[in-house]
């Protein structure tokens, strides 16, 4: 696939909400490495940065660039949050839906739809109301109906939160084949094994601010700050 | 969808505004209306001349007032003064008198005030004021307030000088009369709502009879001056049939109870 | 008591001789509120989905107004509409006064904020569910509002019966513009109140029984209906 998007650059990024900065100022550049994992203690802006990144926080200060311009970007990109949500409906018409909505036929929606189900395992109670899934299958089918538009880039916060082994690495699987078909990743996740596992970049974020941007495999082989060797051994970082 | 939920207020629209044959609207006032005449005249009317009479039932004023303003093409009401006054003013082309009925003084089958007694209708009402007992008046200048209030005044009384036991409840007839039956009241009433009344209680007939109690009816069609939707072909056609021989022998032999309510007096 | 029970029975007796007036008054109440409802929710309840999802200025104090004017006095609203549709007033060249269609008019006027300010707290509710995730899926204003009419669907049944019932059972506002012309405009409510006028209870019973049995039986039908679509899908 051609990504059009990349290369992204932040350039003094900053979020607040009432007048306090939840991060900021943000310099960064991504070039579209296939999974790119945000890391960092807790309150350091994992979520924030997604959301502003996604155009679904607010930028006070600073630029977000797009290789395209902002409207494309938006339509290119899709975002799975860390606590799903739900349309009230059944599987089906969660999966249809944002088909639906880029004008997309019922009958060439409703099988993509099937296909996606099948994939997830969700295949044989389609019409069951969303709402009353499991947590692990609500999350499931919340990065299908993500990715169902054949997005450039989709974001996801903490994917795996809370989740059991065996869903975790469903939804891996999932990601690691949604890098194949070209698809850019940028995800924020607390899990040490599961950024070992995915990550081709890592961000490092302290206290709001990018702290480290590197190979995935270096970061993990040698970070170059004290704080991210620190948070590499579980120490507490501040 | 939303194609077929727009057909479908269309057709809801449209068959709500759909009438059959011609239609004249008529206001009456409730005294009128609640003696059941209109229940015998409509349908020979609706026989006679293929035209379906919308009653309007209204107070007098009202009545009077959509006279006025268009709504109706002729009224049928009982208030002389008014009546000038509406014709002076041009909102209706002219009078014309059909027949009468006449006013009764109801109360509570106990009397307090002795006016079975009484005379003359005034000496009734001095009766019922000098005893001060509860007297339920319209209070809603309906005809039949306008002829009470008249009544008072020919006795010497001002209404306005009356203490508590002078209840006006701003209602219509049968509101009125419920009321005075609740409080054991007296009350003036048109004879017909009086017959045609279902809840009396204890009240009964007290006095009736003194021939400043009658109560002439009057046919008056709307000037259709300036207002073209105006039926007045169709007032006219209706004021030639309730003049005539039929509608005659229809309201004189229309009885409550073995009771005539009317007396037919419209004149060639 | 004896009025109540005398009213039972002649309600009764109505109701099994398809006392063709009856039927005829009765059908005309459910035709003219039924319209009504249908127009209303309509208007209501894009203007509750937009009023939902549209950050705009005026939009507390259109809220507030909106809930204000569920307390809107009928017998105000008849009297207006009245003077509007007066041969003498600004439409009356329609001639639609002691119409039918007036009244619908006027029970519209009444409902429309009743039932905008039903459906829009459940819509607000929803819209605060699906906040993030429409936003991200980018879907136009228009989308927006569509869904969560749909997906609210069942809370907007309630808050439509709501204007139903008070539809149905109001009289001060189409005593005025309808004129209880009989054949014509007179309803269940009206002909109550020119029973009740005339002192005749019973049949005022009567004919009450059966607007509150049809008042209902229209609530029992809707909930069996949005039942059976929901024992379909959970």
């Amino acid at each position: 696939m051609v990504n059009s998007l990349f290369p992204l650059t932040v350039r003094d990024a900053v979020s607040k909400r009432g007048g306090v900065p939840l991060i900021g100022p943000i310099q960064l550049d991504l070039k579209g490495a296939g999974i790119t994992v945000v890391m960092g203690p807790n309150g350091s802006g994992k979520t924030t940065l997604l959301r502003l990144l996604h155009g679904a926080a607010r930028l006070n200060h600073g630029s977000i660039r797009w290789a395209c311009d902002q409207e494309q970007a938006r339509d290119a990109q899709t975002f799975v949050f860390q606590r799903p949500i739900m349309l009230r409906r059944s599987i089906l018409d969660n999966l249809i839906y944002p088909l639906r909505t880029r004008g997309v036929s019922k009958a060439k929606a409703q099988e993509q739809a099937e296909h996606w189900a099948e994939r997830l395992g969700l295949g044989g109670f389609l019409s069951r109301q969303a709402p009353s899934l499991s947590g692990g299958e609500q999350q499931k089918l919340a990065l299908a109906r993500a990715l169902i538009t054949d997005p450039e880039l989709v974001f996801l916060d903490e994917p795996c939160a809370s989740l059991d082994a065996r869903t975790m690495k469903a939804i891996e699987r999932i990601l690691i084949d949604t890098r194949a078909n070209g698809t850019q990743i940028i995800m924020s996740t607390h899990d040490m094994g599961q950024a070992r596992r995915l990550a081709d970049e890592v961000v490092f974020l302290l206290n709001g601010k990018v702290h480290e941007h590197t190979p995935a495999h270096d970061f993990f082989a040698s970070p170059q700050t004290p704080e991210a060797n620190a948070f590499l051994n579980g120490d507490i970082v501040e | 969808m939303t194609h077929r939920i727009l057909s479908t207020v269309c057709a809801l629209l449209l068959a709500t505004s759909l009438q059959a044959g011609e239609t004249l609207r008529l206001a009456v006032t409730t005294s009128f209306h609640n003696s059941g005449l209109a229940d015998v005249l409509l349908p020979v009317i609706a026989k006679d001349l293929d035209l379906e009479v919308q009653l309007l039932v209204v107070g007098t004023g009202q009545a009077l007032k959509l006279g006025e303003q268009g709504d109706v093409d002729a009224i049928l009401v009982h208030s002389r003064t008014a009546e000038d006054a509406f014709l002076n003013q041009g909102f209706g082309t002219h009078r014309r008198e059909i027949m009468y009925n006449d006013f009764v003084l109801i109360g509570s089958d106990t009397d307090p005030a002795h006016i079975q007694t009484a005379t003359t209708a005034a000496d009734a009402l001095q009766k019922i004021a000098m005893a001060q007992t509860t007297f339920v008046s319209r209070g809603d200048d309906s005809g039949t307030h306008k002829k009470e209030v008249s009544l008072w005044k020919t006795a010497g009384l001002d209404t306005e000088q009356f203490g508590p036991w002078y209840t006006s409840v701003g209602a219509g007839m049968g509101a009125a009369l419920n009321t005075a039956s609740g409080l054991n009241a007296y009350i003036m009433s048109d004879r017909a709502s009086w017959l045609n009344f279902a809840n009396k209680g204890t009240l009964v007939l007290l006095y009736s009879g003194d021939p400043v109690l009658f109560n002439q009816y009057a046919y008056i069609p709307v000037n259709p001056e300036g207002k073209p939707h105006i039926k007045y072909d169709l007032a006219l056609k209706l004021e030639s049939w309730l003049v005539s021989d039929e509608a005659k022998a229809l309201i004189d032999s229309y009885k409550i109870n073995g009771e005539p309510l009317f007396v037919f007096n419209a004149t060639y | 008591m004896g009025d109540f029970w005398s009213g039972l029975g002649q309600a009764a007796w109505l109701v099994l001789t398809f006392d063709s007036d009856l039927l005829a008054i009765a059908a005309r109440s459910l035709q003219v509120s039924l319209t009504a409802l249908l127009i209303a929710s309509l208007l209501a309840m894009p203007l509750a989905a937009f009023l939902a999802v549209r950050r705009f200025r005026w939009r507390r104090n259109v809220i507030a107004l909106m809930n204000a004017l569920m307390g809107l006095p009928p017998v105000v609203v008849g009297l207006i509409v009245y003077i509007l549709l007066s041969r003498s007033g600004p439409f009356g060249i329609l001639g639609l006064l002691f119409t039918p269609s007036a009244m619908i008019i006027a029970q519209v006027i009444i409902i429309v904020p009743l039932i905008a300010s039903i459906a829009h707290q459940s819509l607000r509710d929803l819209w605060q569910e699906y906040h993030d995730l429409l936003i991200s899926m980018n879907v136009t204003q228009g989308q927006k509002i569509r869904t969560l009419l749909w997906d609210a669907r069942r809370a907007l049944l309630t808050a439509a019966l709501a204007g139903f019932g008070r539809a149905i059972g109001e009289v001060g506002a189409i005593m005025i513009v309808g004129g209880n012309i009989d054949h014509a405009t007179r309803v269940l409510t009206t002909a109550i109140a020119l029973e009740t006028g005339k002192g005749d209870f019973a049949l005022a019973l009567a004919l009450g029984f059966v607007l509150i049995a049809i008042t209902i039986t229209v609530n029992f039908a809707v909930h069996w209906i949005s039942r059976t679509e929901s024992e379909g899908r959970w």
